[in-house]
C-alpha cells in the first residue's frame, strides 16, 4: 500500500475527503516550488500532485501554462521533480507525480519508475495517457508497487468508467466538467453525477474530483459527494500573484482554508 | 501494404495510437464509427466525389515542367497541380470529407489549427459551403507571415483567434484547438488538417487525400506509359506526401522521397526537419517522430515555411521510414527559395514555398537518377500567399537600378 492510498484512506476513516494540491515544479524556480508544496502539506494538504512542466499542456488552463512555460524554459526536468517528491515524501505527505505522458515516456517508464518509488512517491497521474495505450506503465507499476491513477469525465462510457477504473489503483480522477484546468464559480452538477456513475461501476476505488475547485466553499461542496478533493491553479494563481516568499505563504494560507473545507459538515 | 496499417485501433507499427484525455475519447470514438460507416455508404462518396468534381474542380492536371526539368538534370519532372484546386491547395480534399462527416454526426461548429492558413482557407471555405459556424486557431507569427489568409477566413465568414502561447506557430495552434475541443466536444467537431493528432485522422485525412495518388498514378501510366521513378513530396505534418505516396506505396520499384524544412540547416539546430533530426516521443495525441530535447519538451522548429514549421509528424511517415519504404531528406530555406524561384521563371507556375521543398528535392533526385528518369511531384499549393515572404527574401522591394 503506498503512501497515498494510506493518505485516502485515513481520511475516509476520519469520515472526511482527502485534500489534494498541485503545484508544478520549477515555478518560480525549483527550490521555492518544493518550499510551497511543503508549505501546502504543513497547511493541511494530505496528498501533493507534483506537477511535470510540459511545453504543450492541452489540458491546461492559462493559470497552470503560465507558471510550467516559465519552468520549461528553465530547463526543468525529471530530476528536479524527484527532488520535489523527496521534499513532499519528507514533509510527511504522500507525493503523486502529475505528468503528461512524453516527459516520462523520453526518460524511460520502467526508469522513473524505479528512481519515483526509491524517492518515496506513490504513483503517477498521467492525464493524456489512457489504460489503451499504458502497457509499459501498467507493467512498471505493478514492478515497482506504484499507483496509477486515470481520468474519467463526464462524456466517458460507462464501459470506459469501468475499464479506467479497473487499471487504476490508489484513485480515480473525475474530471468535474469537460474543458481545462482553471478556476470556475461553480463546479456543477456533472461532478456529483460522475463520481456516482463510478461508485456504481467500481465500488472499491476511491474517486477524487478536480478541475475549477477554488475556495474552501467549494472544497466543502465536492468533500460531501467525493472521496477527495483536487485543486491545482487555485494554488498556482497564489504563486503567479507573488513568486516569492509571500507566494509560498499565501499557499500555506490557502490550503488552511482548503482543509477546514473538506472537514467542513454541510 | 498500406492498407495494412493502421490497425483497429491506430497503429502504424509502433506508431500511432490515442494519447488523448479520456475526455476526447467518446469525441474520437464516434469519428471513428462514422467515417468507417461512410466509407462504404454509397450515398456520403458521391456526394463527396460531387464536391470533388464540381466544387474542387478535381480531378487536378498532371503538368510537364520541361524548362524545370533541365535544371534537374536532365530528368523528366511532372506536376501533381493541386495549386490548382479551389482554395489553392490540397487540403480542401480533405476538408470536404470531414465537413460531410461533421454534418453525418450533427455537429453545427467545427473548429480547426492552421499553420500557412491553407487548412483555415480549406475549412472556413467548407465551412461556408456547409452552413457551419467556424473558429480557426492559427500562431500569432503565422498571423503576421500569412496575413493574406487571414483575411481570406475572414471574409468567409470565420473566426480567427491567434495564438500567443509557445512558439506561436502551428504547434501552439494545435494545443489551443485541443482546448477549445475538450470543452466544447458535445456541439464542435475538430477538422484536423494533417495526417497526425490521435486515431482516427492519420487514417480518415490519408484517406480523404488519396485521391492525389490514386489520380496521379493513373494520369502518369497513361502520360508516360509507366511509373515514375521517384515521387516527390514536402512534408511537414504530411498530408500531402501521404497524400501522393498511398498508390505508389504497393509499387515496390517507386522510391518515395519526402523533402522536410531543414530551415538554417540541420546542424543549426534551426529546422523543422522532424523524421531527419528527431526521435520517437508522444505528441499530439500520436507516437511519432518529433524534435524534442533531454527532457522530453516539444522544440521550437523553424522553417521559412509556415506550413511546414511543425515539431511532429504523421504516424504513418514515421512507419514507412522505419520499414524503409520512404525516404527523409531535408530542404534548407534557401534551396526552397531557390526552387521557388526556379519554377517561377521556368514554367510560370508560382509554388507555395511548402511545395517548393519538394521541388528542391526533385532538382537533387533528378541529377541522382540521370535523364533517362520520370519524377512525380506534389505541387501541393499555389504562393500567392507567399509573394510577400518572397519580396523580403529575394529583395524585390528595392528600386530597380539602371534603364
Amino acid at each position: 500500500m503506498t503512501a497515498l492510498s494510506d493518505a485516502l484512506a485515513k481520511a475516509r476513516a476520519d469520515g472526511r475527503a482527502a485534500l489534494i494540491g498541485y503545484l508544478p515544479v520549477g515555478y518560480p524556480s525549483v527550490a521555492l516550488s518544493i518550499e510551497a508544496m511543503r508549505a501546502m502539506v504543513a497547511g493541511g494538504v494530505d496528498v501533493v500532485e507534483v506537477g511535470v512542466p510540459y511545453s504543450d499542456p492541452v489540458m491546461d488552463g492559462p493559470t497552470i501554462q503560465a507558471a510550467a512555460e516559465v519552468a520549461v524554459r528553465a530547463g526543468v526536468g525529471l530530476r528536479d521533480v524527484l527532488r520535489a517528491v523527496s521534499g513532499v515524501h519528507d514533509a510527511g505527505a504522500a507525493a503523486a507525480v502529475m505528468s503528461y505522458w512524453n516527459p516520462i515516456d523520453h526518460f524511460g517508464v520502467d526508469r522513473f519508475a524505479a528512481d519515483l518509488a526509491a524517492a518515496g512517491g506513490s504513483g503517477i497521474i498521467t492525464p493524456d495517457l489512457i489504460p489503451d495505450e499504458a502497457g509499459p506503465w501498467l507493467e512498471a507499476s505493478d514492478a515497482h508497487g506504484l499507483d496509477r491513477v486515470f481520468l474519467v469525465a463526464p462524456s466517458s462510457t460507462d464501459d470506459r468508467i469501468a475499464a479506467t477504473a479497473g487499471a487504476s489503483r490508489g484513485f480515480v480522477y473525475a474530471a468535474s466538467t469537460m474543458g481545462v484546468t482553471g478556476s470556475r464559480a461553480a463546479v456543477g452538477d456533472a461532478a456529483a453525477r460522475l463520481v456516482a456513475r463510478v461508485r456504481s461501476l467500481a465500488p472499491e476505488i476511491p474517486v477524487c474530483v478536480g478541475l475549477g475547485v477554488s475556495s474552501g466553499a467549494q472544497a466543502a461542496e465536492v468533500a460531501a459527494f467525493a472521496d477527495g478533493v483536487i485543486v491545482g491553479s487555485a494554488l498556482v494563481r497564489r504563486m503567479l500573484d507573488a513568486p516569492d516568499d509571500r507566494g509560498v505563504a499565501a499557499v500555506r494560507r490557502f490550503a488552511e482554508e482548503l482543509a477546514a473545507g473538506v472537514r467542513s459538515r454541510p | 501494404m498500406s492498407s495494412a496499417v493502421p490497425d483497429a485501433t491506430g497503429h502504424f507499427g509502433r506508431y500511432g495510437g490515442r494519447f488523448v484525455p479520456e475526455a476526447l475519447v467518446a469525441a474520437v470514438d464516434e469519428l471513428t464509427e462514422a467515417f468507417e460507416q461512410t466509407r462504404t455508404d454509397p450515398e456520403f462518396q458521391t456526394e463527396l466525389r460531387g464536391l470533388l468534381r464540381d466544387y474542387t474542380g478535381r480531378p487536378s492536371p498532371l503538368t510537364d515542367a520541361p524548362r524545370f526539368s533541365e535544371q534537374a538534370g536532365g530528368a523528366r519532372v511532372l506536376l501533381k497541380r493541386e495549386d490548382l484546386n479551389h482554395t489553392g491547395s490540397h487540403k480542401i480534399n480533405n476538408v470536404l470529407g470531414q465537413a460531410l462527416l461533421t454534418r453525418r454526426i450533427g455537429k453545427k461548429r467545427v473548429i480547426a489549427e492552421t499553420g500557412a492558413g491553407q487548412h483555415g482557407v480549406a475549412t472556413a471555405t467548407a465551412a461556408a459551403l456547409m452552413g457551419l459556424d467556424c473558429t480557426v486557431y492559427m500562431g500569432e507569427e503565422d498571423t503576421r507571415r500569412q496575413a493574406l489568409n487571414v483575411a481570406r477566413m475572414r471574409l468567409l465568414g470565420a473566426e480567427v483567434i491567434p495564438v500567443t502561447t509557445g512558439s506561436r506557430t502551428l504547434k501552439d495552434a494545435i494545443n489551443e484547438a485541443m482546448r477549445d475541443w475538450v470543452t466544447n466536444v458535445e456541439t464542435t467537431n475538430y477538422l484536423f488538417g494533417t495526417v497526425a493528432g490521435p486515431h482516427p485522422f492519420p487514417l480518415m485525412v490519408r484517406e480523404y487525400q488519396r485521391v492525389i495518388g490514386d489520380e496521379a498514378r493513373a494520369q502518369i501510366l497513361e502520360r508516360c506509359g509507366r511509373l515514375p521513378d521517384a515521387v516527390a513530396a514536402c512534408v511537414g505534418g504530411g498530408s500531402n506526401a501521404i497524400g501522393i505516396f498511398t498508390a505508389f506505396v504497393p509499387d515496390e520499384s517507386v522510391r518515395l522521397v519526402g523533402f522536410e524544412a531543414g530551415g538554417e540547416g540541420i546542424e543549426s539546430g534551426r529546422h523543422a526537419a522532424t523524421i531527419t533530426g528527431g526521435a520517437p516521443g508522444v505528441l499530439h495525441g500520436a507516437r511519432s517522430y518529433l524534435l524534442q530535447d533531454e527532457n522530453g519538451q516539444t522544440i521550437e522548429s523553424h522553417s521559412i515555411s509556415a506550413g511546414l514549421d511543425y515539431p511532429g509528424v504523421g504516424p504513418e511517415h514515421s512507419y514507412l521510414h522505419d520499414i524503409g519504404r520512404a525516404e527523409y531528406r531535408p530542404i534548407t530555406d534557401a534551396e526552397a527559395m531557390d526552387a521557388f524561384s526556379l519554377l517561377s521563371r521556368t514554367e510560370g507556375i508560382i509554388p507555395a514555398i511548402e511545395s517548393a521543398h519538394a521541388l528542391a528535392g526533385a532538382l537533387q533526385l533528378g541529377r541522382e537518377l540521370g535523364s533517362s528518369s520520370v519524377i512525380l511531384v506534389n505541387l501541393s499549393g499555389r504562393g500567392d500567399k507567399d509573394v510577400e515572404t518572397a519580396v523580403r527574401w529575394f529583395g524585390l522591394d528595392e528600386p530597380e537600378t539602371g534603364g
